[in-house]
């Protein structure tokens, strides 16, 4: 383990939950790195990278939010490739993912916590 | 010494402007002195574009405004025929009575219209249709005439047809040989056109013979014309084995050309057995210092009655002047035109002469379309074709015979129906569709089928065609329904896996059901929670029903794509573009000098957009709400370059500044601008003001284009730019500044009811069955009976309209939006940096993702 790994929770707030637009994105600045912040339909929280890897800029939470079948998604604003809100993965290219992040909301405020790992795809 | 020498062209046509032309811009009038000699009152003009007259006007046809060359050594001379050749002196005698002496003679005189010998020819209301003299004439007498006829049904005898037709006088054609165009198209084919010719409500007689022109007898005629002119003015035609007159006002003979060589003839030069002056390859006639060009000339016998072949000639006489050694050795008569709104084309070897060729057919009565084609006995290659009723196909077949590149395996596909409007259909497998990607048709075909493809971002995902510009999903959806349809598989319409309809269907209910909200659209249609395909299509059909603020959280405001979501046009670095409305173009020098101030002070990078405004570029997220406060300040407003919507209506100075200029074409624009400013529709909509014929405003490269006339304005549309360009068509002529309007806003609504998402009017009009001419039913003659509604429904826009950052600037609500970061507002995104070139910003491009993705450091930093 690293020194990034969790300290007590390892969980700042960015902002309360009624501040965040229902399907669209906000970004955060979580520790000088810019991080997206969605709230969907069912007042689920979700937090990726803020840096589209197509596009190479710092846009992910400009795009459209939606579902493909049951996967929440978010469309690049750029060239429109869907990341799965809840992993970051790439929805409409196999090899390439985004960071993702553990998110929760308490007492109405929306904390943004440490990366999730997933395991490798493919 | 050198003593310059004398060059004289007789006939200013279309080869002999040509010719002239070419002499200048190849340095002939280095040592000639070139005097043309026209008889017509008018300089050259585009004869082959003579109907269009009707249309544009003589100015618009000239192919030199202003009567002379820029070149003062070659002189243009009017209203003067030469007469006489005196090939000895080397002078030739002019009809004002005076000679002029050359040293080089070339004659391009053209031909005439063949006038048989019928008895009546000679009385009044008979015409010919070569000049715009005899268009003018014509004119005139279609103010009184009722009826009229064309005698001759080959190409120019339809074009003569057409134009009698549109004067609104009952048209006849009489053609001799058994079907029309006989020289272009075989039994088939004629009788394809003569079908859709007699639908359009003329009358076509063929296989029958003129016997005489009939006069009204004085006493007739006493009563119709009060002036006593009492000549015999044209009454009927009687055909030979028919008892009954045809009453006609009005004849026109078409009946063929015949090249005037008589000057030729009269002073001993050679001439061909069928007419025509003979030449050598290289364009000299018997006498060496005289040659011949155009449509006088028959180069190894055979007179040529197209401009191609004569600009050809007019090129290889001037080469060899300057001692060069082109020759001229045939040409192909290929021809393909648009006839009275139907296509035909003729090409290569379209009659099957050539020995063991097979012929392939496809006819379709209903749909009054004929093509044929051509093949070799061995099936391997195209040697000619007909085409009547649909030549998209024109052009990748022609192309195929003059190469001999082989055929494709299946040579039918070529011929059968084009899939709603798209010429790419009948491409061959190589064919590149995606020109960012590379990827061929054969490709996706073969994706689609072996991949099981069922709709079009499958496609994209599979091939990566698509993937860049976009600009081939459209031939994609038609790869993919023609593929689909191929294997006897339904194409669904649905626009995405959320609604099971296309958009125009959405578009009627949420009409119907007046659904206001994206949530309301899902509950009664749709499942799941959208996408980026159906939020901003519903977002654009709210807005045009509704025309709500399109950040309206309640109803729309999550559906916009990111240039929709921030009023601005998102750039590759994830800043955003600003444009405020100019509209026409027209600028006063203080908001010019705000535009300047802002951009100084915002540090942006500008830009003259193509829409005759100012892009400034490099504006954060957060500088936007700055930037627009003073805008509006300033009195700009938005100018929706960041929506499906209306961006400009461009405009020429029109005839407040421009010496040519008819009518005040910035005023207009000006007008048209403000009237559909901020309407939403399927894809961006783009219009054009031009201030008369000359069209420098471009008018007919938009989705609307208004060009004005003496008597009003000429209304085109279905036009565009980018990767497949349209022409505008005309939709109405020299209407007044209401009826346009009326016309525009049902062209206009229309569109945005019933056009595809993402569909441009070009596209959309091209999948209406009937085009253009569906599209004039609908809007000018409103056969559909939806006149009133849609121009209501203009009304409340137009009613509805506000500025859409005007507003934002006023609620703060909506300007929650417009930070970098939620949780630290002020501060810039550290991912933007810029660098300069030629003395402004443009952003640095991040090869490597920063220092972003791999872990957020949680803790106190160390
Ligand atoms: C309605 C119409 C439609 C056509 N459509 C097509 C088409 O779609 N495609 C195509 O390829 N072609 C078409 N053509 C044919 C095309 O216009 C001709 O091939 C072309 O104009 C030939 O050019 P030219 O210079 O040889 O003759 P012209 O353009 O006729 O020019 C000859 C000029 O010389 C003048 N002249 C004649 N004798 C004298 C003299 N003694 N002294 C001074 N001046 C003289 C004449 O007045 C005339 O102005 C069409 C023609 C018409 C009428
Ligand atoms: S189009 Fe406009 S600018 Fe061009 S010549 Fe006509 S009026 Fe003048």
């Amino acid at each position: 383990m690293t020194s990034t790994t969790t300290v007590s929770g390892g969980f700042i707030p960015v902002c309360r939950l009624d501040q965040l637009e229902v399907e669209r994105g906000a970004t955060a600045l979580v520790h000088g790195q810019a991080v997206a912040v969605f709230r969907t339909y069912d007042d689920q929280v979700f937090a990726l990278g803020n840096y589209d890897p197509f596009s190479k800029s710092s846009v992910i939470a400009r795009g459209i939010v939606g579902t493909r079948g049951e996967t929440p998604f978010v469309a690049s604003p750029v060239y429109k490739q869907a990341f799965d809100l809840r992993t970051g993965a790439c929805l409409d290219d196999e090899g390439v993912s985004i960071p993702s992040y553990e998110v929760k909301v308490e007492d109405g405020v929306v904390l943004v916590g440490p990366r999730l790992k997933h395991p490798k795809r493919g | 010494m050198s003593t310059r020498k004398t060059l004289v062209v007789a006939g200013h046509g279309m080869v002999g402007h040509r010719f002239v032309q070419a002499a200048i811009e190849r340095g002939l009038t280095e040592r000639y002195d070139v005097i043309v000699y026209g008889e017509e009152p008018r300089e050259a003009y585009d004869r082959v574009a003579l109907t269009s007259y009707y249309e544009v006007g003589a100015d618009a046809l000239s192919f030199l405004p202003g009567g002379q060359y820029e070149d003062p050594r070659a002189k243009v001379v009017l209203n003067t025929q030469v007469t006489a050749i005196d090939r000895d002196a080397k002078t030739v005698a002019l009809s004002d009575g005076t000679t002029q002496a050359y040293d080089v003679l070339v004659l391009a005189t053209g031909a005439a219209p063949f006038v048989p010998p019928v008895p009546g020819k000679d009385l009044q209301n008979v015409f010919v249709y070569r000049t715009i003299e005899d268009l003018q004439a014509i004119e005139e007498a279609a103010k009184t005439a009722k009826a009229g006829v064309v005698i001759g049904g080959g190409l120019l005898g339809l074009e003569a047809a057409n134009a009698l037709h549109q004067l609104e006088v009952e048209t006849h054609v009489v053609e001799l040989a058994p079907r029309l165009m006989a020289v272009q198209v075989d039994d088939a084919g004629g009788a394809t056109l003569k079908r859709h010719i007699e639908r359009l409500g003329l009358t076509v007689h063929t296989g029958v013979m003129t016997e005489y022109i009939e006069g009204y007898t004085d006493a007739e005629l006493v009563d119709e014309d009060a002036e006593g002119n009492t000549d015999g003015k044209v009454s009927g035609l009687k055909f030979k084995d028919n008892d009954e007159v045809l009453p006609v006002d009005i004849v026109i003979f078409s009946a063929g050309i015949r090249p005037r060589d008589q000057l030729a003839r009269d002073c001993g030069l050679e001439v061909a057995e069928r007419g025509g002056i003979l030449v050598s390859p290289n364009m000299q006639t018997s006498d060496e210092s005289i040659y011949a060009i155009g449509e006088c000339a028959a180069p190894g016998g055979r007179m040529y009655g197209l401009v191609a072949p004569g600009y050809s000639m007019a090129e290889v006489a001037a080469d060899h002047l300057l001692g060069g050694a082109g020759e001229f050795l045939g040409a192909d008569m290929s021809t393909k035109l648009k006839l009275m709104g139907v296509d035909v084309a003729s090409f290569g070897d379209a009659f099957a002469t050539t020995e063991g060729s097979l012929e392939l057919v496809y006819s379709d009565a209903v749909a009054g379309i004929y093509k044929k084609l051509v093949i070799s006995e061995d099936c391997t290659q195209l040697l000619g074709g007909i085409l009547v009723g649909d030549a998209s196909s024109y052009g990748i077949l022609r192309p195929m015979v003059s190469s001999g590149m082989a055929l494709p395996e299946n040579p039918e596909d070529l011929i059968l129906p084009a899939s709603r409007g798209t010429a790419q259909i009948g491409m061959p497998d190589e064919a590149q569709v995606c020109s960012c990607m590379n990827v061929t048709k054969g490709e996706i075909c073969k994706a689609i089928h072996d991949e099981e493809l069922t709709d079009v971002p499958a496609i994209k995902q599979c091939t990566k065609a698509g993937t860049v510009c976009g600009s081939c999903t459209n031939i994609l959806k038609n790869l993919l329904t023609e593929e689909m349809e191929k294997a006897g598989k339904a194409v669904s319409k649905a626009i995405c896996e959320h609604f099971d309809h296309s958009r125009q269907e959405l578009f009627d209910l949420i009409k119907i059901g007046k659904l206001a909200s994206f949530d309301a659209v899902v509950a009664a249609h749709g499942t799941g929670r959208g996408c980026d395909i159906c939020k901003p299509a519903i977002a654009s059909i709210l807005a045009s029903q509704f025309n709500g603020h399109v950040l309206d959280k309640k109803t729309v405001g999550s559906l916009q794509d990111t240039n929709d979501a921030y009023l601005a046009n998102l750039q590759k670095n994830g800043t955003y573009s600003v444009v405020p409305r100019i509209p026409g173009g027209e600028i006063t020098p203080e908001k010019l000098i705000v535009i300047g101030e802002v951009a100084r002070d915002f540090g942006l990078y500008t830009k003259i957009t193509g829409g005759q405004r100012i892009d400034m570029f490099g504006a954060r997220v957060e500088q936007l709400p700055d930037i627009w406060k003073r805008l509006v300040e300033a009195g700009f407003e938005s100018g929706h370059a960041y929506g499906k919507s209306l961006r400009t209506v461009k405009s020429c100075v029109g005839s407040e500044w421009c010496r040519y200029g008819v009518q005040e074409s910035v005023a207009m624009a000006i007008e048209l601008e403000l009237r559909y400013r901020g309407l939403r529709s399927p894809h961006k909509l783009k219009g054009g003001v031009s201030g008369c014929a000359r069209e420098c405003a471009e008018a007919r490269g938009k989705d609307f284009g208004v060009i004005a006339t003496e008597k009003g304005w000429n209304l085109y549309v279905g036009g565009n730019g980018g990767a497949i360009p349209a022409h505008a068509q005309l939709l109405a002529s020299d209407v007044d500044s209401a009826t346009l309007m009326k016309y525009l806003d049902r062209f206009l609504m229309y569109y945005i009811r019933t056009a595809d998402r993402l569909q441009r009017t070009s596209t959309w009009m091209d999948s209406l069955d009937g085009g253009i001419v569906r599209v004039k039913e609908i809007v000018v003659d409103d056969a559909l009976g939806l006149g009133a509604e849609l121009e209501a429904e203009m009304a409340q826009h137009i009613d509805s309209y506000f500025d859409e950052w005007k507003a934002t600037l006023e609620d703060p609500e909506k300007l929650a939006r417009f930070v970098s970061f939620i949780n630290a507002p002020g501060t810039p995104d550290p991912n933007i940096s810029f660098t300069e070139d030629r003395g402004q910003i443009r952003p640095v491009n991040f090869d490597e993702p920063v220092s972003l993705g791999s872990s957020i450091p949680v803790g106190a930093p160390q």
